[in-house]
Order: structure tokens, then sequence, then C-alpha cells
């Protein structure tokens, strides 16, 4: 699916900009592997992947998914289910007001919100993680404009940390990214 | 226990109530009579033939030859229950794992506890009943499991990108599909008695035995069911969910 991809990715906003099915999200995917390649290699500050332990470099490039998929239980739960599984407690109000999101929201049911506030919902609990590296799987292709700016005012709010952003849209890539990186039928365009 | 002894004659006229089911199928053009003729012809050889393994079984009154029957039992169950389970890869081991130690820990508890003798009039049928619903089972809870993954993808892979664990991402599947393995028969024993007569109790009252008799073994039996139904449940999910990430905590593709 992918071939003869030569990529280093720098401590910004680069966007991997394709047509549906050209292998961006499966380019994201190999950065936190959930997925392997074939052939080659993926580095991550100058180490092989495969040599990390997977769940902790997982918890270092924190991954917000294309779909809002909340566990079970309040807001607060879904941002403090990461930090839990590392055995760390977490206040939930800083990442929550990181992606846009009052205090008010921690004791809703996570399952009862909108599209758009349940993947704000995601950009927080990936950032309770405090994550180096950020990977965002075309994070507002399920939500309507007004949703979609409000994440993207969250993203562009955040500092410190390295992002990699798919999508689809060339003005969203525009907007939010200093580097605009176009995938093609697999290959870098 | 008294015992009853029937002719082939009182069998052949049985196959009266099997010419009903034929004409049935042919007036209603089922065309069902070649499966019937196929079903009675199989039914008798299978049982006759299993009849004489059992008798023979019983007259040399050799433990070893009740385990060999067993194992036999358990290899052919984990491949019909393996059947019923494709879409879990690598399934046949957890599942023999599963019957076998369905059987032989629900065996041991009741020779233990002094519920039945060591002989092989006991052991032959009560281990065969403990592997063919541990089976059953088995195939039900991990048919559920595939279901599960195969629906949750998503939500298995935004967990599993957060840090967890295949083992921690698998746990609520493998706690619902545990519980599709046991309901079934967790139903059926509720109703036991009042929506049908299970299968001991019927054979013991036809062939002579006090209803009290009947009673007290079949429910010693629903209730080693129970727990060796539990145990297979258990034992296959907690294995063969791990087939289906690597061992770097990756969801693998669909087959």
């Amino acid at each position: 699916m992918l071939e003869g991809v030569d990529l280093v990715l720098r401590p910004e906003t680069t966007a991997l900009l394709g047509p549906s099915g050209s292998g961006k999200s499966t380019l994201l995917r190999l950065l936190n592997r959930l997925a392997d390649p074939d052939e080659g290699v993926v580095r991550y500050h100058g180490r092989d992947v495969r040599e990390l332990d997977p769940l902790e470099l997982r918890r270092r490039v924190a991954l917000v998914p294309q779909l809002p998929a909340p566990v079970e239980g309040s807001v607060a739960d879904n941002v403090g289910y990461g930090p839990a599984l590392a055995g760390r407690s977490v206040d939930a109000e800083r990442p929550l007001s990181l992606a846009g999101l009052g205090r008010e929201f921690a004791e809703r049911d996570a399952s009862k919100l909108s599209v758009g506030e349940q993947q704000r919902v995601m950009l927080a609990r990936a950032l309770a993680l405090e994550p180096e590296v950020l990977l965002l799987d075309e994070p507002t292709a399920a939500l309507d404009a007004e949703a979609r700016d409000a994440v993207e005012r969250a993203l562009t709010g955040l500092t410190g940390v390295t992002m990699v952003l798919v999508t689809h849209e060339r003005a969203q890539a525009e907007r939010l990214a200093q580097r605009v990186v176009e995938i093609r039928e697999g290959r870098i365009a | 226990m008294s015992s009853v002894s029937i002719s082939l004659g009182e069998v052949a006229a049985a196959l009266a109530l099997v010419a009903v089911a034929a004409v049935v199928s042919f007036w209603r053009r089922a065309e069902l009579e070649t499966d019937l003729g196929i079903a009675v012809l199989r039914s008798f050889v299978q049982l006759t033939a299993v009849g004489y393994v059992i008798q023979a079984i019983f007259d040399s009154d050799s433990l070893w030859l009740v385990a060999a029957l067993l194992a036999g039992m358990v290899a052919f169950g984990a491949f019909t229950a393996r059947g019923r389970a494709k879409a879990v890869p690598g399934a046949l081991g957890p599942i023999a794992l599963a019957l076998s130690l369905a059987a032989v820990a629900t065996l041991a508890l009741v020779l233990a506890l002094g519920v039945f003798d060591a002989e092989p009039r006991y052991l032959v049928p009560v281990g065969g009943m403990v592997i063919g619903n541990s089976m059953t089972a088995a195939a039900v809870a991990l048919n559920r499991l595939a279901d599960e993954v195969d629906s949750g993808r998503a939500r298995i892979e935004a967990v599993l990108a957060l840090g967890a664990s295949s083992r921690q991402a698998a746990r609520g599947l493998v706690t619902r599909s545990l519980r599709s393995g046991m309901i079934p028969l967790i139903d059926s024993t509720k109703t036991t008695g009042v929506v049908f007569f299970p299968g001991t109790m019927v054979g013991m009252l036809i062939a002579g035995a006090e209803p009290i008799d009947a009673v007290r073994l079949q429910l010693i039996l629903l209730w080693v069911l129970l727990g060796s139904v539990a145990l297979a449940a258990l034992v296959s999910v907690s294995l063969a969910y791990r087939g289906f990430f690597t061992p770097a905590h990756q969801l693998r593709e669909p087959a």
C-alpha cells in the first residue's frame, strides 16, 4: 500500500495530505506501531520503533482516531483512561481545557455527548498522556463546520507537542500545518 | 437400578414414526425423504457401533480405555467447535485445552467428592456429556468473540493507541463472549423440569428407576455441567483472544 516513503518528521505540525485510500492513514499507523511495515524501518529519536516497548511508544506518540471511540463511563473516566493504564492518575481539568471543554463536562456520560464534543474528549484523552507527538487521523472528518472549528481552535492553541495530521482537505492542511506532505497512491508526491 | 430389555423388533416398530415424517415430507414436497433415510441409517449404525464400543469398555473395566475414549471425544469436539468458530485465528489449541480441562477437572472433582465411583459405567456417559456441552459453550463463546472483534475494531485500536495491552483492550470482549457461552446452559438449567425433561431423567424413568433417584442424578449432572461449561468457556476465550493480536499488541488484519 505504501512504497518508497522516505520522510523525516520534525518538531512542528506536518500535514499528510491526500485522497482517501492514498495510504496516509496507514503511514500514521506505522508511527505508533499499530501496524508494522513489510519492509523498511520507522525510527523514533533515531531508534527502530521495534526495539521500543510498544505500549510506552503509544503513550509518547498518542493517536486521536478518526471517529470518537469513548470507553464506557464519564468524560473524566475517558480522560483518565490512558494514564490509569500506566498507573498514573490525572486531573481531567487541564487536558479538557486544552481540548476546549469546560470542567463541567468531566462528570457527564461520554456516550451521551455530541460527536463534536466526543471528538474533543478524544483529543483531551490523548493529551492526558502528555505525549511528545500527537497523531491526528482525519480528526474533523465526521464533524460539522462549527464542531470542526472548535477542534481546530484547540489544535492551534497547543504548544510543545509535535503534530502529524492526516487530512484529505488542502485548506485544513494549510490552516493547521507548517509543512504539507502530499501522498498519492502510496508514494510521497 | 432396574434394567430394561428392548428387542430389535421394538426398535423397528419405532420406524413407523419415521414413516410419518417421510409422508409429511412427500406430501408437502419438502424433499427431505433422502435426508430422513440417511439420518435413520446413520443413527442406527453410529449408535449401534458406539453401543458395542461402550459395552467392550464396560466389560474390560479398564480406566485407560475410558481415558482413550474421552480423549477421542475431546479431539472430535475440538475440531467440531473450531469449524463453528472459523473466524478465530488458531482456535484449535485453546478449544482442545478448554475441553480437556473441563473434562478432567469436573470428573476429578466428582470422583474426589464421591459422587460417582471410578467406573466406566459412570465416567463414559458423564464425560461425554461434559465434553459435548463444553464444546457447544466454547463454540458459542468463540463465535461471539469473533463478532465482537469484527464489529469493535475501531474501538479496540483506539484503546491500544492509548497504551493498553492486548489483554486490557480485549477485557470487555472477553467478558461478553464468556457470558454468551454460559447463558444458554444457565437458562436451560433454570427451566429444567418445567419446559423440558432432561434426557438422563427421562431415560431413568423409562428404565424403571424411582423418580426421586432420577431427580437426584439429574441434579448432579446439571450442576456438574454448569461448572464444566463455565470452565470451558473461560479457558477457550481467555486463550483464543490472543490469536487476534500480535505480540507487539497490534490488532491483526482480518484473514
